[in-house]
This record gives structure tokens, sequence and C-alpha cells, in this order.
């Protein structure tokens, strides 16, 4: 069973604020897809290849060539806050842990 | 190094390559330039964008994998690293995991002449992140006020390449670094310019007891950017580790930051509490297959590399060791040499004036071979002027610099300011004459005995001849008029 924490440190990896209630409904649906996976172990998958990609084409590649990039605003019109032509963002670094 | 401990050091080496275009999208790769002008929706994450591979970035990184005698396995795939920073517009960086490019290679450098193999774990293709200016009195990441971002970077293709942690001295970490620059420079897949970061080198670090197999307490010594921060950085860190084991204490693991104007090493702590990165296969992009003809077709297309034409020029031009070196640290030079050497046959005299003169010149002046004015059928033709005796080596060495900074050919130079060697006997000896005329002290001094006095006298002359005076002949009648 995922635990209370488990949910809590993953939607901390992923910036996620969740309510008491969600970490419980979480903890159950993530507990489900490791039952799940669990199950699957149980077969013998000796010689069963590692899928990374459900299709089977390869090497896609495209020539090296410089196409037009989009108007600046077209990116920075997404941003909260510009400076300069560039986002503007907090410290990166916790000062107080300096 | 404290007598009883070794250093244990690893490099991780960043380099960003120099292809047209990024390594995802069409945006042009270019380094500085107005913030945000070039990106798109793929390079700055727009939702439903998709990448797909620049073919060029992985020809340079299989010639990068190839030169560095690695194996490529048939098959690799990217991954996508998750994480949270402003400069990561996804959220993710693309990058390999478990099935990198290449794989189990090597280099061979040359450390206070002693030739040391440090393996290469791996090389793998990823993309360059935004660049961060941070806003605060430092102008660095540590107390900056807020920073800014710009996505001109982002996407840039970039290799990382791992060593294996069999490198033990600040020394030779430097000269691996200076070594695998040269051959990226060589390889020409990389301007490799550290100040403006298209190279830029991490580095692990632990100290164990003298003799122990087994692996201390590593820290991650970050953005060590030049040779001297590289070297400086990791001896203090050596001395910083070592104090404390000698000490009975403990090294923590963790993230440190060489601050070049105290010299001092500080640890760095990030928001981010954990890297765990989630790697899952990137699934926008199609697994890469590198089969027999690819890797083929790289190695054909691939030059002779700078060690094998070191060799070439040890065994075939009998230069040494270092001559030899010097001469392939540069393709560009490598080819000036042998150009050179294809029209006055003497590779020993060439590679000195190329490492004296020309070096010397470029050095003194900040330019650059491609740029120079002289072509190597124009030095060979100098040098043969020398080796006929029409002018002497001194003046030789200012027709040179003459050369370098007009561009004119080296009889031309000789001609409009007079430099032909003088070996006219009547006209040296009214010369000598004058000289012994002038210092009947030194005469004197010299017929009592002070026979390096001889010196002073062939020096006078060839002042009053600006050097064009021929020493031999010089010396043979200065003897016969003081005797």
């Amino acid at each position: 069973m995922v635990s209370h924490d488990d949910v809590k440190y993953v939607a901390r990896l992923a910036r996620l604020k969740l309510a008491d209630a969600e970490l419980e409904r979480y903890a159950e649906q993530l507990s489900g897809i490791l039952d799940h996976i669990n199950k699957i172990a149980e077969l013998d998958l000796e010689e069963v290849k590692p899928t990374s990609h459900v299709i089977s084409i390869t090497n896609v590649f495209r020539k090296d060539a410089v196409r037009p990039s989009a108007p600046p605003a077209a990116a920075l019109d997404n941003g909260p806050e510009i400076e300069s032509g560039a986002f503007r963002v907090p410290p990166i670094l916790d000062t107080e842990e300096q | 190094m404290t007598a009883g401990y070794e250093a244990v050091i690893g490099l991780e080496i960043h380099v960003e390559l120099s292809t047209e275009s990024k390594m995802f999208c069409g945006c042009r790769v270019e380094f500085g330039g107005e913030p945000n002008t070039r990106t798109c929706p793929v390079c700055a994450a727009h939702p439903g964008a998709l990448p797909v591979i620049n073919e060029k970035a992985i020809d340079y990184l299989a010639r990068i994998a190839l030169s560095l005698d690695c194996d490529i396995p048939p098959g690799s795939i990217f991954h996508r690293k998750n994480y949270f920073y402003p400069d990561l517009p996804k959220g993710y960086q693309i990058t390999q995991y478990d099935q990198p490019f290449a794989i189990e290679g090597h280099l061979d450098v040359s450390v206070d002449e002693k030739d040391i193999r440090v393996g290469i774990e791996r090389v793998h293709m990823e993309e360059d992140t935004a660049k961060n200016i941070h806003a605060g009195a430092s102008g660095r990441i540590a107390g900056a006020l807020y920073s800014l971002i710009d996505f001109n970077r982002s996407g840039t293709p970039l290799v990382e390449i791992v060593t294996k942690p069999e490198i033990h001295s600040p020394q030779s970490a430097r000269a691996f670094l200076n070594k695998l620059k040269n051959l990226l420079k060589y390889l020409e897949v990389s301007d490799c310019n550290m100040e403006e970061g298209s190279l830029r080198c991490d580095a692990n670090v632990s100290v164990r007891p003298a003799g122990s197999s087994k692996l201390g307490v590593k820290t991650e010594l970050k953005n060590m950017n030049s040779f001297k921060h590289l070297e400086k950085g990791l001896a203090r860190e050596i001395e910083r580790q070592t104090e404390l084991l000698a000490a009975g204490e403990r090294v923590v693991q963790q993230t440190v930051h060489f601050d070049f104007t105290t010299g001092e090493v500080t640890p760095m702590r990030s928001k981010e509490f954990a890297h765990d990165y989630r790697y899952f296969p990137e699934p926008d992009l199609a697994p890469m297959l590198a089969n027999r003809k690819f890797v083929d077709r790289i190695a054909a297309s691939m030059p002779e590399l700078p060690d094998a034409r070191a060799g070439r020029y040890r065994r075939d031009f009998g230069l040494t060791p270092y001559n030899a070196e010097v001469m392939t640290s540069d393709r560009k030079l490598s080819d000036f040499f042998e150009e050179c050497v294809s029209h006055f046959n003497d590779p020993k005299l060439v590679s000195n004036w190329l490492m004296g003169e020309l070096l010397g010149y470029l050095n003194a002046t900040g330019g650059e071979l491609a740029d120079c004015l002289v072509k190597p059928a124009s030095l060979a033709e100098l040098l043969g002027m020398i080796e006929s005796g029409k002018i002497s080596n001194a003046v030789g060495k200012e027709v040179f610099a003459e050369m370098c900074r007009s561009g004119k050919e080296a009889a031309a130079i000789v001609e409009a300011k007079g430099l032909t060697q003088i070996s006219d006997t009547a006209e040296l000896e009214a010369m000598i004459d004058a000289v012994l005329a002038e210092n009947p002290e030194q005469v004197a001094q010299y017929r009592a005995g002070r026979e390096k006095l001889l010196g002073f006298f062939v020096g006078m002359v060839m002042k009053k001849t600006k050097g064009r005076a021929n020493p031999q002949v010089v010396n043979t009648l200065m003897k016969e008029k003081l005797s």
C-alpha cells in the first residue's frame, strides 16, 4: 500500500499541493497501479523484451537546417513577469539556506 | 597531497555542438544575441510541440565517440529527466539514461612526460538548458535578488562525456581536459569556448587512504569552467577532504562551489530536496539504431586523429614527443605544418619555427591561425632564404614578424628593407676595424686574456648591421683581427 508520505513526496516532486482527502484517493489509485504491475511481474517474462516505445519505427531524423524562430512575444507573452526581454523569476536558491 | 591519502577524480564534461540548428527544432544555434529571439514552440515547450532529432548532432556525437575509442551499442534511446528549474521549460530535460549512445572508451593523456589512460564511462546526447542571468551584487546564483531567463540556448545540442574515476591529481584532471578540448576542436564538432560556456566541466572528487580500493564519500564540484579553476578548485577540495579524514571526521556527500576569489569551497543547496529524476523513455522520440553501415560511414569521414598524427611525426619526421604533441594540438596547425614541410623538408626546423615564432605571434596578438596572413609556402620560402645564407637567422625572425603583420612575401620584405645578409669580407672587415677602434679598453682586456669578450665585439658588429652580418664570417674575421 502506498503511504500518504509517499504520495506527498511524489506530489512535491511534481509541485502539486494536495488536500488530505486527495492524499487518500491518490494513495489508493497509485496502490492499484503498483498492484497491477506486481501482478504482471508474477508472469514468466524471461523471453519478453522490455518495451520503451510501442510503435516500431526507428531513426527519425531531420536535416540540420535553420528555420525561422517565433517572434519573442510568442514566448514572452506567456510569462507573468518580463524584464529586458527575458523572463523574470524569483531567486532560485533558498537564501536562508546559504 | 598529504602522504597516506589518494584523491579519486571523475570528470563530467558538457560540450555544445556547433550545429547550425538546435537539437530538436530549427532555431539557430548561436552565442548571445537579444534574449528570447531564437525560440519556437519546441524549445520554449509549448504544449503539443514535438521534437525531431537533428541528424548532424548524431553524426558529431558519433565522431566524438569514435575518437574516444568507445563502443557504440546497436541501439540507444532518449529519456526524460524530470525536475523543476526555471531554465528548463518542459519540466524535464531530454537526455539519455540507461541506453547511452556510446560506452567504454578511453583517452591517453601525457602528464609530466608520463602517459596515463583515463577510461570513458559513457558519451551521450542531450539538450542544453536556457541561460540564467542572476540579478544581484555578486551576479551569482547564491544571494541573487531574482533571475532573468533567456531561452536562446535552450535546446542546443549538448554532449555529455563522463570519465571513470581514474584521475588522481588536479594536474592530471587539467591535462585530461586540455587534451579533450583539443580533440573536440580538432574534430570540428564544437568551438569549445569555455568563456562562452560551450565547454563546461564538473568534477566528482573523493579521498581515500592510499592503497585502498574502496571509494570514499564524494562531493561534486560544479562549473569548473577554466583550466585554472579546475586545477585550483580540485586542489582545495582534496585538501579540505583530506583534513577532515585526517582529523577522523566524515566527508558529507554534497554539491560544492569553488569561489575563485576567496579560494574557498562552500556547499551549494537548491530548493529541490531530492535528486529523484524519475527517468522514463521519451515517448516523442523513436529509438536510434546505430548499425554497422552508419558507424562505418562516420569512421570513414573522420580525419587522422591527433595521437596517430603525433606518432607519425615522431616516427617519420623525428620530432620530439613534445613538438609532435604541440604540432597536433590543433588541426589547422597540423595541416600548416605538413604543408610547410612539403615545401621545405626539415620538419624539426619547421616545427621549431611554428612553435617559437608563429604561435608566439598568435599568442601575443590573440589571433587565430585561420586568419594568419602567412601561408605555409611563404614560411618555407623564408626558411630557404635562411638556409642558403641570403639572410641571417635573426633577420629571418624579424622578416617573419613583418610577414605576419603585412602578409607580404619574405623576398619582397628583404628587398625593400635591404636586409640581405652581409658576408662580404671587405665590408665586414671595415666594420670590425671601426668596432675595435671604438672600444680600445675592451681590446686591451681581450688581449690580456679575457677571451669571452669576443661575443661582445661580434654583438657590436651585429648591432651596427642590424643583424644582417653573417655571424660565422664575423667570428672568424674578428679572431684574426684580435690575434
